[in-house]
């Protein structure tokens, strides 16, 4: 059964993977995005994060998504459905990615690695996990914290109108 | 599922990514491409974290809340450099950027 879902959200990922590049429209683009978060937060449910299943639909496919969705339709995108795609960007690009899927499936099948070893208890749940972040990690916590202050006053600042 | 299983679905979504970031001329769409990169490499860390010799440690977890504020965070920044760049330029086309040429 679990193979069964692994198979299934991995392809549902890749198929919404490839029409967010191909699909001419943005806001089709970005809702393929959203498709494919959540198809992936499936497989981290299948890899027992299940926090971070929750983390990774409300973060991505809520918050990010609908900034992305914002600054699509603040801007006018009409130019980009009729552009075609620039022949050389996509052979040099599409070389690069075959390069790169190549060196890495060759690496991961050359080398041997570990399958699970017990069945855990706490698999990633919560409650162990807040109590790491906000004891053992609670200085990468609020450096984090002011990360995102700074991210936000950032993008305030550049997308105001004038400096002045 | 192996950990193999894994690891190679993650490098094709790389790929997708990347195919995405280099082959795509409007910036918001560069943007998701890497946001499939970021996700690629999140996926990668929580299988080795759910392989590893001891998960209660729960650092590949805690690794990936973090690389996910911190994609939020850029994808916030890149997109007010989008927006202001397409204020001055009236495009978003990042090949028509090319005033650094000389």
């Amino acid at each position: 059964m679990q193979d069964y879902l692994f198979y299934i959200f991995s392809a549902l990922t890749l198929l919404c993977g490839a029409l967010i590049i191909l699909s001419r429209n943005p806001i089709n683009s970005a809702m393929f995005l959203v498709l494919s978060i959540a198809s992936m937060a499936g497989l981290f449910v299948l890899l027992h994060a299940f926090f971070l299943a929750a983390v990774q639909v409300l973060v991505y496919a809520g918050a990010v998504m609908v900034l992305f969705l914002f600054v699509i339709m603040l801007l006018d995108l009409k130019v980009e459905q009729r552009r075609r795609i620039n022949a050389f960007g996509a052979v040099t690009g599409l070389l690069a990615v075959g390069v790169i899927v190549w060196v890495m499936v060759t690496t991961m099948l050359g080398t041997s690695l570990p399958a699970v070893t017990e069945v855990l208890r706490h698999e990633g749940g919560t409650e162990p996990l807040g109590t790491l972040l906000f004891h053992q990690y609670v200085l990468p916590f609020e450096i984090l914290s002011v990360l995102l202050l700074v991210a936000m006053v950032g993008a305030i600042l550049l997308s105001k109108k004038d400096l002045k | 599922m192996q950990l193999h299983h894994y690891l190679i679905f993650s490098a094709l979504l790389f790929a997708v990514g990347l195919a995405g970031a280099l082959t795509r001329r409007n910036g918001i769409l560069v943007l998701v491409g890497i946001e499939l990169m970021l996700n690629a490499a999140n996926l990668n860390f929580i299988a080795f974290w759910r392989f590893s010799a001891d998960p209660q440690a729960m650092q590949g977890i805690l690794f990936v809340l973090f690389s996910i504020a911190i994609a939020a965070a850029e994808a916030a920044v890149g997109l007010a450099l989008i927006i202001s760049i397409y204020r001055h330029y009236k495009t978003t086309n990042l090949e028509e950027m090319n005033s650094l040429q000389g």
